[in-house]
C-alpha cells in the first residue's frame, strides 16, 4: 500500500497542467506542407474547404500564396507526423525557388537593396555554424556574443570599448542628419525594417527549434532532479530505519518507536505536512512526535483549525507535552489521543487514555507533574485545567486557553 | 447472538488480506477476497456481503471504481473505507459515494470486528480523525447563500458528538457524557455521515474532486 501511495504522489509532483491545443502542420496528409490538413484538424473542418479558401485568397493578389508559406515556415509539424508526401527534392527546389524570389525582390525592389544579398549570406552561414554546434558549444557562443556586445561592468578595457562604440554611433548619426536628406533615410531605414523581417522569417524556425529543444531538456532535467532527491531520502532514511529494525528486531519496543519514527517522516514527505513552523498545529504536531520517540507510544493527533504561537498557546503546548508524558509514563497503553480545536475565542487540548487511570486526590502534594508542570503553568496565563480519572477507565486532561 | 457477518475483503496486497483475515478470526465469516476492483465488483455482486472491507488506493481506480460501479444495485451491502493514509480527506471521495465508514489500517483488530459490526448494523463509522476533518470542513459558515442549508451546517448537538469522537470517546463514553442514549449518537452520526454525503460545502466537493483517486 505504502508503495502505492508514493507512487501516486511522484505522479503528482512531475505531471504538468495539460498542454492547451496547439496548431500543427501535417504534412502526411496535406498536398504540399500539410498546413491546409493541419488547419482543418484544428478548427474542425473538412479539409477542401481550407483548400479552397487558400486557392480564393491566392488569385486575389496572392495573398494566400504568402499567407501560405508564412504557415509553413511558422508553424511547426505535428510531434507524431509522418515524413511530408511530397518527395524531398521537390520541397527542396520550392524553398529554393521561394527564397530565390524574396531575395530577388527584396535585393531588387528596394533602396539599399545591394547590401541585403551580402548580409543575407552572412547570416545563414552564422545560423549554418549554430545548426553545427553541440550544446557546449552553444552555450560558449552565446556567453562570447553577450561578453562581446555588451562588457561586464568590471572589465575597464571593455568598458572603454563599449564607449567609443557608442561615441561613434552616435558620432555618424549626428553626422548624417547634418547633412540629411530625409527621404533617404526613411527609406532606408525602411529597407532595414523589411530585411530584419526577411531574416526572422527566413531563421525563425530554427531559432524556434533551437529555444523549444532547450526547454525540453531543461524539463527532463529537472524531473531527473526530483526522481534522484526522492531517491536519495529513500536512501538515507527509510533504508536505514529498515536496517536497523533488522538489527533490534529482538526488542519489540524498539522496533515500534523505528517504524512509528519513520512511518511519520515519510508522511510528511509524501502528503506534504508543511512545516508551518510558529503555528500551534505544527509546534503540537512536533510535540507529539517527541513523545512517540522518547517513549515508544502512539500518539493519534487530531487539529482543528491553526492559530499563530503566543506565549499562552506556547504554555498550553508545553502542558500538553507533560499530559502525553504522564500518559505515556504512566497509564500503561500504546496510544494515546492529542485533540486540539482552535476557537475564536480560546484553544481547546485534549489529552486522553484508556490506562490505568488514577485518583487526583491521592496524589501526594510533592508530586510536581500534574499540579506544577500542568495546572499551575495553564493557570498562570489565565487558562485553566480539568483533570479527570478513574482508577481503570483512562485519563483525560483538558486545558483551555484563551487567545 | 445472531450468524456471523458475511465479509468480502478488497485490498490489492494478498499479504495485507491474510492479516487481516488472521486477525479477524472466528468473529466474522469472510466469505471472499478481492485484489483489483474488477474481482471485487465481481465477488460482490455474486456473495452480497453484508459488508465490503474496502481499500482506498488501488490500481484501476481504487475503491472509488468498486463503490461506483456497485451504486446501490445491492441494498443489503454496506461499504467500510480501509486506508492507510492519515489524510481523512482521502476518503471523502469514497464516503461521498456511499462509503458508511473510514478507519485506518493501524486500527486494533477488536475495534475492526466492532465497526464491521456496527456497519452491518446500518450505523457508521468515524475514526477520530475524520471526526476531526468534519468539524474542519463545518468549522465556518457557508459563505454563499447555500443551495441546500441543511445539509450544509451541523447542528450545535452534531458539533458536540464530533468533538467527542475526535477527543478518541467511543459512542459508549459519549452517550453517558452528554446524557443521551448510544441510539442518540448513532443517530447523530449518521445524519453528519448524510451530510458529508449531501453537503455542496465547497472544501467537501473540491476534496470529492481533486482526489479522483489514482
Amino acid at each position: 500500500m505504502r508503495y502505492r501511495s508514493a507512487a501516486r504522489i511522484m505522479v503528482v509532483v512531475t505531471s504538468t497542467v495539460p498542454a492547451t491545443r496547439r496548431l500543427y502542420r501535417r504534412p502526411d496528409r496535406g498536398l504540399a506542407g500539410g498546413v491546409a490538413s493541419g488547419i482543418a484538424e484544428h478548427i474542425g473542418v473538412r479539409v477542401r474547404i481550407v483548400r479552397v479558401l487558400f486557392v480564393l485568397l491566392a488569385v486575389a493578389g496572392g495573398l494566400g500564396l504568402a499567407l501560405y508559406g508564412a504557415y509553413w515556415i511558422v508553424v511547426p509539424a505535428a510531434p507524431d507526423a509522418g515524413r511530408s508526401r511530397l518527395p524531398p527534392w521537390l520541397e527542396y527546389l520550392l524553398a529554393a525557388v521561394a527564397a530565390a524570389g524574396a531575395i530577388a525582390a527584396v535585393g531588387w525592389a528596394m533602396p539599399l537593396g545591394s547590401l541585403f544579398a551580402p548580409t543575407l549570406l552572412a547570416c545563414l552561414g552564422g545560423a549554418l555554424i549554430w545548426r553545427q554546434a553541440t550544446d557546449s558549444d552553444r552555450v560558449r557562443l552565446r556567453r562570447l556574443s553577450r561578453t562581446s556586445l555588451v562588457a561586464s561592468g568590471s572589465d575597464r578595457l571593455g568598458r572603454l570599448r563599449t564607449v567609443a562604440g557608442a561615441a561613434l554611433v552616435v558620432g555618424g548619426g549626428v553626422l548624417v542628419l547634418a547633412r540629411a536628406d530625409f527621404t533617404a533615410i526613411r527609406d532606408g531605414l525602411l529597407a532595414m525594417a523589411v530585411t530584419v523581417v526577411g531574416l526572422a522569417l527566413l531563421t525563425g524556425p530554427w531559432w524556434m527549434r533551437t529555444v523549444s529543444q532547450l526547454g525540453a531538456e531543461r524539463s527532463e532535467r529537472i524531473r531527473s532532479q526530483e526522481r534522484a532527491d526522492i531517491a536519495a531520502h529513500l536512501h538515507d532514511s527509510v533504508l536505514q530505519t529498515l536496517a536497523l529494525i533488522q538489527r533490534n528486531a529482538a526488542s519489540p519496543r524498539e522496533v515500534t518507536r523505528l517504524a512509528r519514527g519513520q512511518e511519520r517522516e515519510l508522511r510528511k514527505l509524501l502528503y506534504g505536512t508543511r512545516a508551518n513552523s510558529g503555528q500551534l498545529a505544527d509546534e503540537l504536531r512536533t510535540v507529539a512526535a517527541e513523545v512517540e520517540d522518547a517513549y515508544a507510544i502512539s500518539v493519534e493527533v487530531v487539529l482543528v483549525g491553526d492559530a499563530p504561537m503566543t506565549e499562552p498557546l506556547a504554555a498550553a503546548t508545553s502542558a500538553a507535552r507533560e499530559a502525553l508524558v504522564n500518559a505515556a509514563k504512566h497509564a500503561a497503553v500504546t496510544t494515546v489521543s492529542l485533540y486540539a480545536e482552535v476557537e475564536p475565542e480560546a484553544i481547546s487540548v485534549y489529552v486522553k487514555d484508556r490506562g490505568v487511570g488514577f485518583d487526583l486526590d491521592a496524589v501526594a502534594d510533592d508530586r510536581q507533574g500534574v499540579r506544577g508542570s500542568i495546572i499551575a503553568r495553564i493557570e498562570r496565563h489565565g487558562g485553566d485545567v480539568k483533570v479527570r480519572s478513574q482508577p481503570g477507565s483512562g485519563t483525560e486532561v483538558e486545558i483551555r486557553m484563551p487567545r | 447472538m445472531s450468524a456471523p457477518v458475511r465479509v468480502v475483503l478488497v485490498d490489492d496486497h494478498a499479504m495485507f488480506r491474510a492479516g487481516v483475515r488472521a486477525e479477524l478470526g472466528g468473529r466474522v465469516e469472510v466469505i471472499g477476497e478481492a485484489g483489483t476492483p474488477a474481482e471485487a465488483i465481481e465477488k460482490i455482486r455474486t456473495g452480497h456481503p453484508a459488508v465490503v472491507l474496502l481499500d482506498v488506493h488501488m490500481p484501476d481506480g481504487g475503491g472509488l471504481a468498486v463503490l461506483e460501479a456497485i451504486g446501490t444495485s445491492i441494498p443489503e451491502t454496506r461499504f467500510l473505507a480501509l486506508s492507510v493514509s492519515d489524510a481523512a480527506e482521502d476518503v471523502i471521495a469514497l464516503i461521498r459515494a456511499g462509503a458508511r465508514g473510514y478507519v485506518t489500517k493501524t486500527i486494533s483488530s477488536d475495534d475492526l470486528a466492532d465497526a464491521i459490526k456496527r456497519v452491518a448494523d446500518g450505523d457508521v463509522v468515524f475514526s477520530p480523525r475524520l471526526a476531526g476533518f468534519v468539524l474542519d470542513a463545518f468549522r465556518d459558515a457557508p459563505v454563499a447563500p447555500s443551495v441546500d442549508p441543511e445539509f450544509d451546517q451541523l447542528t450545535p448537538r452534531e458539533r458536540e458528538v464530533m468533538r467527542l469522537l475526535a477527543r478518541g470517546y467511543a459512542y459508549k463514553e459519549i452517550a453517558a457524557e452528554l446524557f443521551i442514549s448510544i441510539k442518540t449518537v448513532e443517530t447523530h452520526a449518521s445524519n453528519v455521515l448524510r451530510k458529508l454525503q449531501l453537503s455542496s460545502r465547497h472544501q467537501l466537493t473540491r476534496w470529492a474532486a481533486d482526489r479522483r483517486m489514482i
